[in-house]
């Protein structure tokens, strides 16, 4: 559980220490990205690394997404641990072959004679006006293509296990991670990603979501930032005697089906709550899984997504299209009897 | 001097001071409710802000010599390019600010800005204005039209593979298309020595076999002679041209950008070469004394103290219009309107 010891660290703290760890003990893990050595991650994902392990690996690149993914994952094939960060996840379009055709596909087209040991770490979200081409998280869209592992964590606890989980698993794992959680000092975090964090090395298995809410009546699933609001929602209908359970999926591919069924076979009734467009993505697939395999289990089902629209700029509309815990609130309300 | 007039040396100077003032004032409102503690959603202007002070010769130098009907596309730091291609600045300025009668009625921001009436647009996502250009010259092309378009690009993006591909596009099809690297020597982080090789943009022209021209201080006057030869070989259908142009970020990459990766020797450099001053003393000599230019320089910041006033005061988007806008607005009417009546309903039977 998320308290076990150590002392309090953000996201980014906990992500910077496994990426050293995982460097201290692996001559093969390198890191690439733009302004990844002397800034230190724009989102402070490796905040230090520099001083420690020089610019031969802890590699600033051209921006040439196409290049660096792909020759991450050609150094991957070596069986070299090559980590590259995509500065947001919006940016995929300019690399997109290099993901979804080579990365994700090469391990199945070669009938696994091949693996791409690599993970790439990316920051996703909106909800600072950065608009449409810079405030997506596009969850949906890498967990759809088949070939690549896809974990979004929500407290440093998780961030840590996961990201040494993904740097030693031996197939290419998109790593995405809130910019919202990260505790950068200039976009302050919501309370709850800030958590214990141990100092030794410690792995999170993929396929296991966290309740990180345990409750009687409705089942919350969901993801990244929307943990913290649906936590905050829980909290308030708590007080009206409405027992909220929150599940946070941790890893999207390989997706903890039992754990989402056990919660809804007990509640009888699911919110799903994603930062990603509506149609076609999280929502949908999550009420797929429950309807098939328990088709009776379902008194009352609500969905929160970005409804099919890019992000806008100005604040209003911003705050219109992206799910706060006053929205989770009224869903969880909508499915009460 | 050569061949730029008088009367363009003044016009670019109006451009270059309003752009300098402009971003000087936006930067004093983007940091209202983002001091002492700085919060990147905070404040009057929220989300991230590209500033170009410092670049302005290269937006005045190239856009001289282009009208309306030329299109230019730009990169991230746009404002300085808007101004000098004649974008409204009121309801520029009432986008930045996020208001309901701004350019895209707060949907795009400072990095999404649209003015289809002077063939304006930018993008966000490094390069990728490149290709428009080279569509809007291709459509000239086949319309048998004189426009030209610009295609704005810092010295980061010269190794993205949307800007070479460009390159050769424009170049095998003669394309009248002109692209302008804006060098200011850094990516956010990242020295161009670090990450291009060579780290003069104008070199790339070499493999595309067209004319690259670099232009090694920002002299606004020294641009826009090399940009009256680019744009008039479009014009002419000679083809493309690739400008690299040293500018200076005198600014942060972005606001915020705390900048602890950047030698203070470096910033110094940056401050001390000035491209309106040298524009000034090209003026002097051309006989527009400091009275004269006092005068442009009061009428530009007045222009942008009216702008901001102005947006201020705009209304904010009612949240429902978030909802509108995904596709064109009204509908083009052929797939939403007046089907067919014989076959839209027969299943494919008479297909
Ligand atoms: C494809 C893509 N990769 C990365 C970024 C992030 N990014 C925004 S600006 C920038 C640096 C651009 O440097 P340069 O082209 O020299 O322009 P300058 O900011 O110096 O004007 C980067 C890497 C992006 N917007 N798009
Ligand atoms: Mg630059």
């Amino acid at each position: 559980m998320s308290d076990d010891g150590g002392r309090q660290a953000t996201m980014s703290t906990a992500m910077v220490e496994a990426i050293a760890t995982e460097m201290r003990d692996n001559d093969e893990v390198f890191y690439m990205g733009e302004d990844v050595a002397d800034y230190g991650g724009i989102f402070d994902s490796t905040d230090g690394l520099l001083s420690e392990f020089g610019h031969d690996r802890i590699m600033d690149v051209p921006i040439s997404e196409t290049a660096y993914i792909g020759a991450a994952v050609g150094a991957a094939q070596e069986g070299m641990r090559p980590i590259a960060e995509l500065m947001f996840a919006d940016f995929f379009g300019v690399c997109m072959d290099q993901l979804y055709n080579q990365m994700a596909k090469n391990t199945y087209m070669s009938g696994a004679n091949v693996s791409v040991p690599m993970v790439l770490t990316t920051a996703v979200g909106g909800t600072y006006s950065d608009a449409a081409q810079h405030s997506q998280t596009l969850y949906g869209t890498f967990a759809h293509l088949p070939g690549m592992k896809v974990v979004v964590p929500s407290t440093a606890y998780d961030a840590k296990g996961l990201l040494h989980n993904a740097i030693r698993d031996d197939d290419p794992v998109v790593y995405m991670f809130h910019k919202r959680l990260m505790g950068i000092g200039w976009m302050p975090a919501p309370d709850g990603p800030k958590t214990a964090v141990p100092d030794e090395p410690y792995t999170i298995p993929f396929g296991q979501a966290d309740v990180k809410r345990e409750g009687a009546d409705v089942t919350v699933v969901t993801l990244g930032l929307h943990v913290h609001r649906a936590l905050e929602a829980a909290a308030k209908l708590a007080d009206d005697g409405i027992d909220v359970e929150v599940i946070d999926l941790r890893t999207l591919v390989p997706l903890d089906e039992a754990t989402i069924l056990e919660s809804v076979q007990k509640t009888g009734r699911l919110v799903v709550v994603d930062e990603d467009y509506r149609s076609f993505g999280l929502t949908g697939e999550v009420i797929s899984r429950v309807v098939e395999a328990e088709p009776d289990a379902l008194e009352a089902v609500e969905r929160l997504a970005i409804p099919d629209v890019p992000l806008p700029y100005a604040r209003p509309l911003e705050n219109r299209v992206i799910p706060d815990s006053d929205d989770i609130e009224d869903a969880i309300r909508q499915t009460q009897p | 001097m050569g061949t730029v007039t008088t009367t363009q040396l003044r016009s670019m100077y109006e451009d270059m001071v309003t752009a300098r003032y402009y971003e000087e004032r936006l930067q004093e409102e983007y940091m209202e409710g983002k001091t002492p503690g700085f919060d990147i959603s905070a404040g009057p202007i929220p989300g991230e802000l590209h500033l170009a002070a410092g670049h302005e010769a290269t937006a005045a130098g190239v856009c001289a010599h282009l009208t309306d009907e030329d299109t230019v596309t730009a990169p991230h730091r746009p404002h300085h390019i808007a101004i000098a291609k004649g974008v409204d600045l009121k309801r520029m300025t009432a986008e930045i600010f996020g208001r309901e009668t701004g350019l895209s009625a707060g949907k795009g921001g400072h990095m999404h800005l649209f003015d289809p009436d002077v063939n304006f647009a930018c993008s966000g996502i490094i390069a990728q204005g490149c290709p428009p250009a080279v569509g809007a010259a291709l459509a000239a092309m086949k319309r048998n039209e004189s426009s030209v378009a610009v295609a704005y690009l810092g010295e980061g993006a010269i190794s993205q593979g949307a800007f070479l591909e460009s390159l050769n596009l424009a170049s095998v099809h003669d394309l009248p298309v002109i692209f302008v690297v804006e060098d200011n020597d850094w990516a956010i982080s990242m020295p161009k020595g670090r990450i291009s090789a060579p780290p003069d943009g104008s070199r790339r022209a070499d493999g595309f076999d067209m004319p690259g021209v670099r232009i090694d201080h920002d002299d606004a006057t020294a641009v826009s002679e090399a940009a009256a030869e680019a744009v008039g070989r479009a014009r002419d259908g000679n083809g493309p041209t690739l400008m690299s142009v040293q500018v200076h970020r005198r600014m942060g990459h972005f606001m915020g950008d705390p900048e602890t990766y950047r030698p203070e020797a470096d910033q110094q450099r940056h401050q001390e070469r000035d491209s309106i001053e040298r524009l000034a003393s090209d003026l002097e000599a051309a006989g527009v004394d400091e009275d004269e230019r006092e005068t442009i320089r009061e009428d530009a910041h007045e222009r942008v103290d009216d702008a901001i006033e102005w947006a201020k005061d705009q209304p904010e988007p009612e949240p429902e219009a978030a909802l509108e806008d995904v596709f064109s607005n009204p509908p083009s009417g052929v797939t939403d309107e007046d089907p067919t009546p014989e076959f839209a309903g027969d299943g494919g039977a008479n297909r």
